[in-house]
C-alpha cells in the first residue's frame, strides 16, 4: 500500500447522493483476478452510453474538471462490499474522498488501499462544491498528520476523524496482515482455550 | 449492566485489543466465492504467507455462474477464468469447494445454513455484504472487502473497532399477505438507508420470535440495505429445531452442549441499546419499491411521495415514474424469484400455493432461481417443480442468477423486473433495467398478472 501524509490538488465534484458500488464499478467488470484495470471502467455507465459513446453531461468526462481528490454527496459508498470500487477509483488516480458521510464496508475498503475517505459536515461539503461550480481550479490541501482539509480560496478549513491505528498504517503505508502476523502465538493461545 | 447478544458473542471472540484503538477479533467460519478471493490469494502467495486454518473456510461458486446447463463447460470465458481459479485456489491450500454442479452447491448464504456450517455464537465472514443474513442464527456474520479476506486466511482474524448497537423492535401480529420481506423493506423505508451505519442490529419482538429461520435470514439479509454491517436475531428453540440434524451440525451429547450455551446468548433484560427503534405489526402492508434505493419503498396499494431532492428526481426520472402515482395495474414483463434474499424453500412455496392452477400472463417472462442444489432438489420433492411448469414458470439452476447480473441472466435495458433480490440500484440486474423489489408472494401475483396488482385482494 501507497503511503499518504499530505496532498494539494484540484478536485472533482460529483455532487450525487447515495453513489452505490455498483455505479463505481458496476458488477459486469468485476471477473477479473487482478486488482489492476479497474480505473478504466470507473463509474462506467454513467460516463458512457449504452452504445458506448461518450456521455458528455458527466463530471468525469467535463474537463473543466480534474485532480486527485473526488468530493461526492452524502451515504457515498454503500451497496456491495466489493473491494474493486476501491481499486477502480485509485486505478482512475484518485488519493482522496470527501463526502458528508461514507457506508462502512467502503470505508474500509478505501483505507485498506491508500485512498483517504475524508468525512466532513453537511454544511462544508455545500461550499466545497459551490467554491468548484465557482471556480474549477480551486485547490484542496487534505493533512493527514494534522487531519485537516482545507479549501483554497474559501477561509474555512475542517478538521476530520480517523482511527490513530488507521492514521499510523495510511502514514507508513502498513497494512493489517502485518500486524495481525505479529500476533499470531496470541491467536493460537486463544484457540487453544477456545477449544478447552 | 447487562449485556446485549452482540456484546456476548462479540466479547467471546476478542483474541487483543489494542490501546486506543482495534480490537482482534478472531473467525471462526470464512466463507468464499469465486469473484472477491482471487485478489487475496494472489496477495498471500506474492508476500509467501500461508493459510492459517484452511479447514475453517468453505468456498462455493455463485455469483458467475450459469443458471442453465450447468453440467456443460461455462461459456464466458473471463467467467470460466475465475472459476477455474477458484478451484486451483481451494485445491492447493486444501479447502472445501462446493463447485458448479456439487450437490451443495449453492449461494453462499443459503448454502452454508441449510448444511449445518452457520450455527449461533459463530463469527462468520464472507466477502460479500449479504454475510448479514446468517445472523439469523444469532451469529456475528458480515461482509468483508477482499484486503479483509486475505486477513482472514493470514491470520483467521480481524482488526475492527466494536460498532455500537441498536435494536429494531417489532410487536404485534402481522396482517395477511406481509412476509418477512416486507417487514424488512417496511423498516428500511421508514429510517432510511443509513440509519444502521457504524451499528449492528438486533431485530427483536413478537414478529421475529414467531418467524420461521427462513423469513429471520430473509430480514437479516437486508440489515446491510439500511446501511448496518449486520443483523441478529437471539436464538431460540426455532433456530435449535432448525439447525438440529443438519450435514454439518455438531451431534448427539456435543449438540446438548451447545444448545446450552446458545440459550445464554440473548440479550439480558436490562441490556443497553445506543439506539433503538419500535413499530407496530398492524402498520405493515405488503411492500414494493418505486426508486433506486431499498429505502425508497412504499406500500403496494400506496402512492409514490412528491419529494423535491435531487436524488429523488434522478431515481424517478431512472424508473420513469411520476411523484404522486401508483404502481398498481404497471405492466411489468419480467419477474424474478431467487437471489440469498428470498430463494429458500419456504419463498417457493409460498410462490407456488399462489400461483397453482394459474398461468403466468403472456408477455411475462417469470424466472425461478433456487437458492442450492438442495432447494431445488426440494422444489422438486414437493411437486413445486409441476405447478411452476404448468404455470409457465422457469425453473432454472441455482445461483446469484438476476440479482446481480454478472451471468447473462439480464433484464433488458429500460424493462421493469418484479424481483425478490435486495438491491435496486440502477444497472443492478443490467444496465438500464428498472427494478422494484417485492416478497415472493407480490412477484408470484405479477407474474400472473402481468401487472403489478394488490395482491391482499386476491386474499381476502
Ligand atoms: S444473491 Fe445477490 S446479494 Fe446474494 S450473494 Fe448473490 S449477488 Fe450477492
Amino acid at each position: 500500500m501507497e503511503a499518504f501524509a499530505k496532498l494539494t490538488s484540484t478536485a472533482i465534484p460529483l455532487e450525487i447522493e447515495n453513489i452505490d458500488t455498483d455505479q463505481i464499478i458496476p458488477a459486469r467488470f468485476l471477473k477479473a483476478t487482478d486488482k489492476e484495470g479497474f480505473g478504466d471502467n470507473v463509474f462506467r455507465d454513467w460516463r458512457f452510453h449504452e452504445d458506448g459513446s461518450i456521455n458528455n453531461k458527466f463530471i468525469l468526462n467535463d474537463t473543466t474538471y480534474e485532480g486527485k481528490i473526488l468530493v461526492a454527496g452524502n451515504n457515498f459508498g454503500c451497496g456491495s462490499s466489493r473491494e474493486h470500487a476501491a481499486w477502480a477509483l485509485v486505478g482512475y488516480g484518485l488519493k482522496v474522498i470527501v463526502s458528508s458521510f461514507f457506508a462502512d464496508i467502503f470505508k474500509g475498503n478505501s483505507l485498506n488501499n491508500g485512498l483517504l475517505p475524508v468525512q466532513v459536515s453537511e454544511g462544508f461539503l455545500s461550499e466545497i462544491f459551490h467554491a468548484l461550480k465557482k471556480d474549477p481550479t480551486t485547490k484542496i490541501t487534505v493533512d493527514l498528520e494534522q487531519q485537516t482539509i482545507s479549501v483554497e480560496g474559501i477561509s474555512l478549513n475542517e478538521s476530520f476523524e480517523i482511527d490513530p491505528y488507521k492514521k499510523t498504517c495510511m502514514l507508513n503505508g502498513y497494512d493489517d496482515i502485518d500486524y495481525l502476523l505479529s500476533k499470531k502465538t496470541q491467536i493460537e493461545a486463544f484457540e487453544a482455550q477456545k477449544l478447552n | 449492566m447487562g449485556k446485549t447478544l452482540f456484546d456476548k458473542v462479540w466479547d467471546a471472540h476478542v483474541v487483543d485489543a489494542m490501546k486506543d484503538g482495534p480490537q482482534i477479533l478472531y473467525i471462526d467460519q470464512h466463507l468464499i466465492h469465486e469473484v472477491t478471493s482471487p485478489q487475496a490469494f494472489k496477495e498471500l502467495e506474492e508476500r509467501g504467507i500461508p493459510i492459517f486454518r484452511p479447514n475453517q473456510i468453505v468456498a462455493t461458486a455463485d455469483h458467475n455462474t450459469p443458471t442453465l446447463n450447468q453440467h456443460l463447460p461455462v461459456k464466458d470465458l473471463l467467467s470460466r477464468n475465475q472459476l477455474k481459479q477458484l478451484s486451483e485456489n481451494c485445491e492447493k491450500h486444501g479447502i472445501t469447494l462446493y463447485a458448479l454442479g456439487h450437490q451443495y452447491n449453492g449461494i453462499v448464504h443459503v448454502m452454508a445454513p441449510e448444511l449445518g456450517i452457520t450455527q449461533p455464537g459463530m463469527t462468520i465472514v464472507c466477502g460479500d455484504s449479504h454475510t448479514s443474513t446468517h445472523g439469523a442464527f444469532g451469529t456475528i456474520a458480515f461482509g468483508i472487502g477482499t484486503s479483509q479476506v486475505a486477513q482472514v486466511f493470514a491470520s483467521q482474524c480481524l482488526l475492527l473497532t466494536k460498532p455500537k448497537s441498536l435494536r429494531i423492535t417489532v410487536n404485534g401480529t402481522l396482517k395477511k399477505g406481509v412476509l418477512p420481506k416486507d417487514v424488512i423493506l417496511y423498516i428500511i423505508s421508514q429510517i432510511g438507508t443509513n440509519a444502521g451505519t457504524g451499528y449492528f442490529c438486533e431485530y427483536a419482538g413478537e414478529v421475529f420470535s414467531q418467524m420461521s429461520m427462513e423469513g429471520r435470514m430473509t430480514v437479516c439479509n437486508m440489515s446491510i440495505e439500511m446501511g448496518a454491517r449486520g443483523g441478529m436475531i437471539a436464538p431460540d428453540d426455532t433456530t435449535f429445531e432448525y439447525v438440529k440434524g443438519r450435514t454439518f451440525a455438531p451431534k448427539g451429547l456435543d449438540f446438548e452442549q451447545k444448545i446450552a450455551y446458545w440459550k445464554t446468548l440473548p440479550s439480558d433484560p436490562d441490556a443497553v441499546f445506543d439506539k433503538e427503534y419500535h413499530f407496530d405489526a398492524s402498520d405493515i402492508e405488503p411492500m414494493i419499491t418505486y426508486g433506486t434505493n431499498p429505502g425508497m419503498g412504499i406500500k403496494l396499494s400506496g402512492n409514490i411521495p412528491e419529494l423535491q431532492d435531487a436524488s429523488f428526481k434522478k431515481a424517478l426520472e431512472y424508473m420513469n415514474f411520476q411523484p404522486g402515482e401508483r404502481l398498481i395495474d404497471k405492466p411489468i414483463n419480467y419477474v424474478f424469484i431467487g437471489s440469498c434474499t428470498n430463494s429458500r424453500i419456504e419463498d417457493f412455496r409460498i410462490a407456488a400455493h399462489f400461483v397453482k392452477g394459474k398461468r403466468k400472463a403472456p408477455n411475462v417472462t417469470a424466472w425461478l432461481v433456487p437458492g442450492s442444489r438442495q432447494v431445488e432438489a426440494q422444489i422438486e420433492a414437493e411437486g413445486l417443480k409441476t405447478i411452476f411448469e404448468e404455470a409457465g414458470f422457469q425453473l432454472r439452476q441455482p445461483g446469484c442468477s438476476a440479482c446481480l447480473a454478472m451471468n447473462d441472466d439480464k433484464i433488458p435495458q429500460g424493462e421493469y423486473c418484479v424481483s425478490t433480490s435486495n438491491r435496486n440500484f440502477e444497472g443492478r440486474q443490467g444496465q438500464g433495467a428498472r427494478t422494484i423489489l417485492a416478497s415472493p408472494l407480490v412477484a408470484a401475483a405479477t407474474a400472473i398478472e402481468g401487472k403489478i396488482i394488490d395482491v391482499t385482494q386476491y386474499l381476502n
